[in-house]
């Protein structure tokens, strides 16, 4: 083993801290996006119409199906056709990247809605409330108890996909530090540092929801 | 939106070689990586419900550490740093002798980060389903090994065979990372075409259909096995 070179880390910081800023950013937006899509897609799979019901089931389905390196291509290559122009990777990963996810956070929110007994609605439904008054004043409330965790879980799932923007070269966390470790000839002090910095976040993370979890029992 | 659509790129050779080729390599990184996380995760899983509580901390922190960060990181770290780490002659070994250096690195970190997966649904299933018929074993004048071995693992594994399906399913599409570094599977070889003839929406299409097609064969087999001796079947006998 060659001798362990930290300076490249202190040398690099400014180029990493820009790369963890991109995937921050990733992560943000394909959570919220994902989450405003997800939910639209969980009403339209709990629907009783099956015109509505049956081609978000669909959606999921496929969505959940692929590797998202493949929907990452997919959009690539769609967005400048679907525009007429060329779009950045960001834009066309960012796209792509909201509706992958939405299809995980539709069946969190379902799963959660499920959750929430019928008899919750049935009751909001015999008080005179409007559907969507039911669903915003009793069901939701109930069911962001047992959602919770589980988004908190697909968070760090999205944060370790967003590594996967290395396929478009994006300048993430994981590519910034790739650039480096090319340049320099540094692999093992690069990505060592890369696997102990998402290791640290993603597990602390997951213990939050895990002590969430246990603190709040469904 | 002006595209000339030419389907026949997917059965024009070299291309329809190089996409069913893509297919052969994606069922082969899918079927040993998981061979590979089956393993981990039973031998892991075991350690983690076992009594030492030094099995359990080891095990723990396999798991913790190999869920959390992410498998590309892991893809990279096998491949371009660990032949550093070791000693120069095994680093020699795997950079020069070892046979498909690119698809042995990605069977084994594509198994090692699903095999930590699996190895959670195997301390949930001894946990929820072999673990409460111990003392019924023992009582049967069963040793507590024996009572392990032939009762709680079993059971406990039968149980989780439908968990097991998603797992399944999400290592078929980690087999897509193996690209990166280099491995021709059935998403770089769509990328491939396309590159070559513009025909993405074929070539992707190709591949989704593809992708669709071996995750349902992969459910359909999952469920089969859970009917025969999976948890379905333990219902139906206790049923």
């Amino acid at each position: 083993m060659s001798d362990f070179d930290w300076g490249v880390i202190a040398r690099s910081y400014s180029f990493l801290a820009e790369g963890m800023l991109l995937s921050a950013l990733l992560v943000l937006v394909a959570t919220v996006g994902g989450l405003i899509v997800g939910f639209g897609l969980a009403l339209m799979r709990l629907s009783t119409h099956r015109l509505i019901s049956v081609p978000a089931a669909g959606y999921v389905t496929v969505m959940r199906s692929l590797p998202l390196v493949l929907v990452l291509f997919w959009f690539y290559f769609l967005m400048p056709l679907a525009i007429g122009r060329p779009v950045g990777s960001l834009t066309s990963a960012l796209i792509a990247f909201v509706l992958f996810e939405a299809a995980f956070y539709c069946e969190i929110i379902r799963a959660g809605i499920g959750s929430v007994r019928k008899g919750q609605s049935d009751a909001g439904l015999a008080t005179g409330l409007r559907r969507w008054q039911v669903l915003r004043l009793i069901v939701m409330p109930q069911a962001m108890r047992a959602m919770g965790p589980l988004i908190l879980n697909q968070i760090v799932i999205v944060f370790q996909d967003t590594s996967l923007v290395y396929v478009v070269s994006l300048h993430d966390f994981l590519t910034a530090a790739s650039v480096i470790a090319s340049r320099d000839g540094r692999a093992t002090e690069m990505y060592s540092l890369v696997a102990v910095v998402y290791l640290m976040i993603c597990l602390s993370i997951t213990k939050a929801a895990e002590f969430y979890r246990r603190r709040r029992p469904s | 939106m002006n595209y000339r659509w030419d389907w026949s790129v997917l059965i024009r050779e070299p291309f329809a070689d190089w996409l069913w080729s893509g297919v052969l390599l994606t069922l082969a990184i899918s079927l040993l990586s998981w061979a590979v996380a089956l393993t981990i995760g039973i031998v892991v899983g075991i350690a983690r419900s076992a009594p030492s509580r030094t099995a359990r901390l080891v095990a723990g922190i396999y798991i913790d550490v190999f869920r959390s960060v992410p498998p590309l990181v892991q893809l990279f770290l096998w491949y371009f740093v660990f032949p550093e780490m070791v000693p120069d002659s095994v680093g020699l070994w795997l950079k020069r002798d070892l046979p498909y250096p690119e698809i042995v690195t990605a069977v084994l970190a594509i198994g090692l980060f699903a095999g930590a997966r699996v190895a959670e649904q195997v301390r949930a299933g001894i946990e929820a389903v072999g673990a409460p018929l111990l003392p019924a074993a023992l009582a049967t004048g069963l040793r507590p090994l024996q009572a392990f071995r032939l009762i709680a693992l079993p059971l406990g594994l039968r149980a989780i065979v439908g968990p097991l399906t998603s797992e399944f399913l999400i290592t078929i599409k980690l087999s897509s990372l193996s690209l990166t570094i280099g491995v021709l599977e059935l998403t770089a070889q769509s990328r491939h075409v396309e590159n070559y003839t513009f025909q993405g929406f074929e070539a992707f299409t190709f591949a989704t259909i593809g992708y669709l097609v071996i995750g349902l064969c992969a459910t359909g087999l999952m469920r089969l096995i859970d009917n025969r001796l999976g948890g379905a079947a333990l219902r139906k006998a206790t049923a």
